[in-house]
Order: structure tokens, then C-alpha cells, then sequence
């Protein structure tokens, strides 16, 4: 399938995070997510009232807190009335809305947030809520259960083993020995079973996190940053919800979310993937026909921090930062939801040399 | 305590429950149902392919499907991980193997428990049985794991059909059919309200009430949340205010609340607590429910170990100026 132009050409011009860690129980969200609205904002010159539309994703189970992205608006500034929306997802998917939106000619420039904090629950119990109520959610499969039977699904066709998983883990703590924002910083042992086949090293750090992005469109994104990550495509695609519907090693909806996003007509230099477990990027690598050549989460990833609705839209910001910093020419960013990799966003972003 | 942010954190443990309650469509229905009478129905799809557990709609073509089978309470591993330390709800107490298990007649795969004695016992490609509830009502809860074997194994019945062959098709009709499922579900929380409310409430329990003030416009909020949603910028100089201040507005409550010991009718109110930036609520007493009034002068009324205001009785004062507070409406 070709993909679809864009209508406009529009960039992510500013990306900032959080410092994500374990807990933040001094913080409430809004006061956990205010200083990265107000650093992209600094960056940019730009003042709420100059935002054209604002989208955030957050998720009330995280925290136990209803209706809890309305107080986070209040870090935004929301008086007089903004054009506004939210979704109850990763902020990548609040980063597609926004993106839209300035495709339509409705906006000019979006200001995109995503905020988790994880540490007043227990996140493997409170993501058994996004199941399947009737068959699958009464069971209770936390997500690292999930998560191992489609890593043993991978072990039994030959995909990975165990030592493979923990060279992913390694390489990317390592990796996020350079960030200072990660919250698992540096190789570590891959420790026992969490579920078998998955050790503590194949999964993601707990913990809480904030982050957000500024958007332009043409000449405004010029204005605003040095060299803006131009959006060169971008398109997310589900797959069912049965667990033994689908072919568990293989991703399709990330390779079609690729294909529609153009990420297979030239190849990128680097690629932030949203694989909160170490077996999920062998199945990302396969269907997004990755090869060594390609520079993987520079940034950590999400073995490094997973702060959960904003660690996909952290996938975006890092690529385009490093875009900004003249690291990477072309860059692959992508995002998911639901167990086993069900939804996935793919997005690709150039620099202009 | 003003000025500087507070050290202590306050937590507090949470619980959020609910029970959904929620409705079947006809093929839910029949497989929910025949669990109950230990069958255990798929569907087939519009190419032929039979999917356990059975849906309303084909998964691929949207296709309304309502063709039913039964197929084997026996099935083969597809794949499986072993949990070690099962968590609360979980359906065994000891460890155990989750599984996807394609049961025989099925081309599909259905989530759920192995009971086996360690992660050595379990292959992808074992063959396992359904192991029943004792007490069954309609749910998948009914099948209360897999276990390892064969069918013809046990007496009980459903087990039997051989691994191969055909499913019939089976018409879904059964006596008493269940219609719904309620699906209890409980989250524990240990929440923190954040710097700014931690100690808005620390100083309630000095009976202060004391509100932080935006440093751009000005204004002061009671009870701070930690940000202007004005001006978008963090709230942290603190201001005491209060404790008498002034109704804005009022509501007369003649409906007497659920576990609430207040005798109706009585007067609900917003009171803008002398130099805060706007109202905050709360109850009307000690003057008949038909003499409150906007501007009337109230001072708050602290119960025996109370964490906040019972209510606010009036001062005595004048009443205030409609010019004075008007903004604050």
C-alpha cells in the first residue's frame, strides 16, 4: 500500500521529559508534568495563548484518579478556553491527533503532552483492565504474562533465546548510561524470573514520568527551531484483541503502520521503538526490516524508562532531538498499546540538511 | 510551615472497585453458558476457520458469524509462560503456567491456566485438558484451569471428542441461558496528593487554612492544586487565609444524602474565605436554613479531631459589600 502524502508539511520543533523515576509521591501529576510543558515552551519562545491545539494522553487507572487529565490542564494555562482534546492512550497517539489537526489547516501549531504515574498502583494488575472483560480480563494476565507467552512463542520458532533477549537488554541499558532522563541508567544482571521465560532485565523499569513535544507546520516550524524533525509520514494500525487469533511473532500492524508512514522507501539511520520487553523489539526489528546498520534507542528505550502513556511519545521526542542535535538525518519512531504489541504507531521524521 | 515546601508526604491507601455489569451477545452467550454445562462452543467463520473463543464478529472481515461448534475440552499447548508468584485474582494460588491452548476442532487459541508442578512440566505442543469449576454460573471463570492429559482420562464428560476430526455444530440453545456477567474488579492504590495538597492538608490539621498565590497574576488559591490554570505556571508562595469569610452563594439541600447524618433542609455554600482568590464550599449551620444570605460574614467550625471545617456559622459581622465580592461569584 503507497503511502499517503502529507498535506503539509509539519515538524516536531521541541521535546522535553521528565527525569523518570520509581516514585514521585511529592508530586502530583500536574506538578510532575508542568517544568517539561513549560521547557518546550522555553524552547520555543512560544507562550500557551500562541498554541494553536493542545492534545495530551494519560490515563486515569495509573494513578486510581478520575477525571485526572483536566487538573493536568492546569499546568497548560487553559483560561481563556484553548482549543483542547485528550485521549485516553499514549501521548504518541495524542501526537497523531495533533498532527491531523494541523494537516486540516485548523491549527498552525500543537502543543502534545503524555503523563503515567505508575507508583500509586500496581501496573500489572491495573493494565489486565484493557482486556477483553468477558473472556480474557477475569483471568487477570498481568502484562509480564502476557509479554513471556509471546516471548516463549519466539523461543519455540526459533526467533530469539534467552541469551539474545539479554544482549537487547544490555545494549540498551547501556545506551541510557548517556541519558540522563532514564530511570534504569547502565548494564545490569539480568536477574531472576519475573514469568518464565522473562527475567527482570527483560522488563521494564516501574515507575513515573512526563513528556512533551511542540509541532509547526512550514515556515512557523523554521522559526522555531534550527532544524525541525519534519513528520514525513505517520499511521497506526490495531490488530485483534484474541490473543490466540493472532500470530504472535510477527507484528503486521507495525509493518503496515510502516508501509502507510513511507518508513520502507529510504532507509533511516536510527530507530526509537516503543518495546517495553526485550522479545518485542525482535519482533519490531523483523517486521520494520531493520538491520544493524541502523542505530536502535539510542536513547535506553523503554528497558530504561517506561513511564506508561508517555513512553511512546518518548520514542518521537528522542527521535527528534536527535534530529534537532544533527545525529540523525532520517529517523523511525514508534509507539504501542495494548498487550503484545496489538496497536503500533509508526512515524518517520527527516532532517533538511 | 509558610514559604518553604514541606517535607512530609502524605499517603493514604485507595481502593477503587467496581463491578461491571455487562450484557452478552448471542454467541458470548451460548459459550458462557455451555461452560456452565461443560461444553465448550466455537464459531465458525465465513472461510471455515473455528475460533474458540468464539466472538460475535469475524476478527479479519467484520463478518456477522453466528455458526456454532463444539469442539474438545481437550487441546495442545501453543505457547506458555510460567508465573511463579501467581497475584491476587489470578486463577490459581500456587504458581503456574499461562497458557494459549488451541483445543481440539479449534483453529484459534484460548487464554488461560495450567496447573503443573513446574516450569520443566510444561512444553509447547503438551496436550491438556479442561479441569472444571466445581461451582459453575456462566463465566469463563468456569473452566477452573488446564491440566496435563489426555481425554478419557476422567469421568467427567466433554473430554471425549477425538483430536482431528470435524466439529459438530451444535445450536447454542441451552436451558436457563446466562444473558450477563458481572465482572468484579478491585485496584489498591497508596495515593499521594502531591507538594501543593500535602500541605494545603497539613495545615488543616492546625486548623489553618492556607492557600498558595499564582506569581503572575496574583491570585490565591484555596485549595492550592499546585498550578495557576490561568497562567499555567506553578503556585508555591503560601498564604494563610481566612478563617472567616463570606458567602458568594448558596444552595438550599432538601434531600437528605445517603450515610450522612445532617437534618434537611440546610444551606450548601460557596464561602470566599477573607483573602483568597476564590470560593471554596461548604455547609451553612447554626442559623435557619431561611436567613442564609449572599454577603452573609461565616467563620468556620471545627469538630473534635476533625481534618477540615464541619461547617460555617455566621460572625455576627455586617454583611459584606455585593462590591467585595462579586468577582469571586
Amino acid at each position: 500500500m503507497a503511502p499517503t502524502p502529507a498535506a503539509r508539511d509539519v515538524a516536531i520543533v521541541a521535546f522535553a521529559q521528565s527525569d523518570h523515576r520509581r516514585r514521585t509521591d511529592e508530586l502530583s501529576e500536574v506538578e510532575l508534568l508542568m517544568p517539561v510543558l513549560h521547557q518546550v515552551l522555553d524552547a520555543t519562545g512560544l507562550k500557551t495563548s500562541d498554541i494553536g491545539f493542545t492534545c495530551s494522553g494519560s490515563s486515569d487507572y495509573l494513578a486510581g484518579r478520575a477525571f485526572s487529565f483536566t487538573m493536568a490542564l492546569d499546568g497548560v494555562g487553559a483560561w481563556p478556553p484553548i482549543s483542547e482534546s485528550h485521549v485516553e492512550m499514549d501521548g504518541a497517539w495524542a501526537l497523531y491527533e495533533a498532527w491531523v489537526k494541523i494537516l486540516t489547516g485548523e491549527a498552525d501549531t500543537a502543543l502534545v503532552y503524555g503523563y503515567g504515574k505508575s507508583s500509586p498502583g500496581e501496573v500489572r494488575d491495573v493494565l489486565t483492565r484493557q482486556l477483553d472483560p468477558y473472556y480474557v480480563a477475569p483471568l487477570w494476565p498481568d502484562s509480564v504474562a502476557l509479554a513471556a507467552l509471546q516471548a516463549q512463542a519466539l523461543i519455540d520458532a526459533g526467533e530469539t533465546d534467552e541469551p539474545a533477549l539479554a544482549a537487547v537488554a544490555a545494549r540498551s541499558r547501556d545506551a541510557a548510561s548517556a541519558n540522563s532522563h532514564a530511570q534504569v541508567r547502565g548494564s545490569r544482571p539480568q536477574g531472576d524470573y519475573v514469568v518464565h521465560p522473562l527475567r527482570t532485565g527483560d522488563c521494564p523499569p516501574i515507575g513515573d514520568g512526563a513528556a512533551a513535544v511542540i509541532l509547526a507546520a512550514g515556515d512557523r516550524a523554521r522559526e522555531l527551531c534550527a532544524r525541525p524533525a519534519w513528520i514525513r509520514g505517520m499511521d497506526h494500525r490495531i490488530e485483534a484483541h484474541g490473543l490466540g487469533v493472532r500470530d504472535l511473532t510477527d507484528s503486521p500492524s507495525t509493518r503496515l503502520a510502516g508501509e502507510r508512514a513511507g518508513a520502507f522507501e529510504l532507509p533511516v539511520d536510527t530507530a526509537e521503538l516503543h518495546a517495553p520487553f526485550t522479545s518485542q523489539e525482535i519482533v519490531l526489528r523483523k517486521a520494520l526490516r531493520l538491520g544493524d546498520d541502523v542505530a536502535v534507542n539510542p536513547s535506553g528505550g523503554a528497558l530504561a524508562a517506561n513511564p506508561v502513556m508517555a513512553a511512546g511519545l518518548v520514542r518521537l521526542g528522542e527521535a527528534a532531538a536527535r534530529i534537532h542535535r544533527g545525529e540523525s538525518d532520517r529517523a523511525l519512531a514508534h509507539a504501542t498499546s495494548g498487550p503484545c504489541l496489538q496497536q503500533n504507531l509508526v512515524a518517520v521524521l527527516e532532517g533538511e540538511s | 510551615m509558610a514559604g518553604s515546601a514541606g517535607p512530609e508526604v502524605l499517603r493514604a491507601p485507595l481502593v477503587v472497585e467496581f463491578p461491571f455489569t455487562r450484557s452478552l451477545g448471542p454467541v458470548q452467550s451460548a459459550f458462557l453458558t455451555g461452560l456452565r454445562e461443560r461444553t465448550v462452543l466455537g464459531v465458525r467463520t465465513g472461510d471455515g476457520r473455528v475460533l474458540v473463543p468464539p466472538v460475535e464478529y469475524d476478527p479479519v472481515t467484520a463478518e456477522e458469524i453466528r455458526d456454532l461448534v463444539e469442539v474438545g475440552a481437550t487441546g495442545t499447548v501453543t505457547t506458555w509462560a510460567w508465573n511463579p508468584a501467581p497475584r491476587r485474582d489470578q486463577p490459581l494460588d500456587r504458581p503456574f503456567a499461562w497458557v494459549l491452548v488451541q483445543l481440539d476442532g479449534a483453529d484459534t487459541a484460548l487464554l488461560h491456566a495450567l496447573d503443573a508442578p513446574g516450569p520443566e512440566a510444561v512444553h509447547s505442543g503438551m496436550r491438556v485438558r479442561v479441569r472444571w469449576a466445581a461451582e459453575r454460573t456462566g463465566a469463563i471463570t468456569d473452566i477452573a484451569c488446564f491440566e496435563p492429559g489426555e481425554p478419557g482420562e476422567t469421568d467427567e464428560p466433554g473430554g471425549t471428542r477425538e483430536a482431528g476430526g470435524e466439529p459438530a455444530a451444535h445450536s447454542g440453545r441451552f436451558d436457563d441461558p446466562v444473558t450477563g456477567i458481572v465482572a468484579a474488579a478491585r485496584l489498591d492504590y497508596t495515593y499521594s496528593p502531591g507538594r501543593a495538597q500535602s500541605a494545603y492538608i497539613n495545615g488543616l490539621s492546625a486548623r489553618r487554612t492556607v492557600g498558595e498565590r499564582c506569581p503572575s497574576c496574583r491570585k490565591v488559591y484555596v485549595p492550592p492544586r499546585g498550578a495557576c490554570p490561568t497562567c499555567g505556571v506553578a503556585t508555591e508562595e503560601r498564604v494563610e487565609v481566612g478563617p472567616a469569610g463570606t458567602v458568594t452563594t448558596y444552595c438550599i439541600v432538601n434531600i437528605k444524602a445517603k450515610n450522612l447524618d445532617i437534618e434537611v433542609p440546610y444551606v450548601y455554600a460557596h464561602i470566599a474565605l477573607d483573602g483568597a482568590g476564590l470560593a471554596l464550599h461548604g455547609r451553612i449551620g447554626g442559623i435557619p436554613y431561611d436567613q442564609v444570605r449572599m454577603g452573609l460574614r461565616v467563620e468556620p467550625v471545627w469538630s473534635e479531631g476533625g481534618r477540615y471545617p464541619d461547617h460555617y456559622r455566621p460572625t455576627g459581622e455586617p454583611d459584606a459589600d455585593y462590591e467585595t465580592y462579586k468577582e469571586l461569584i
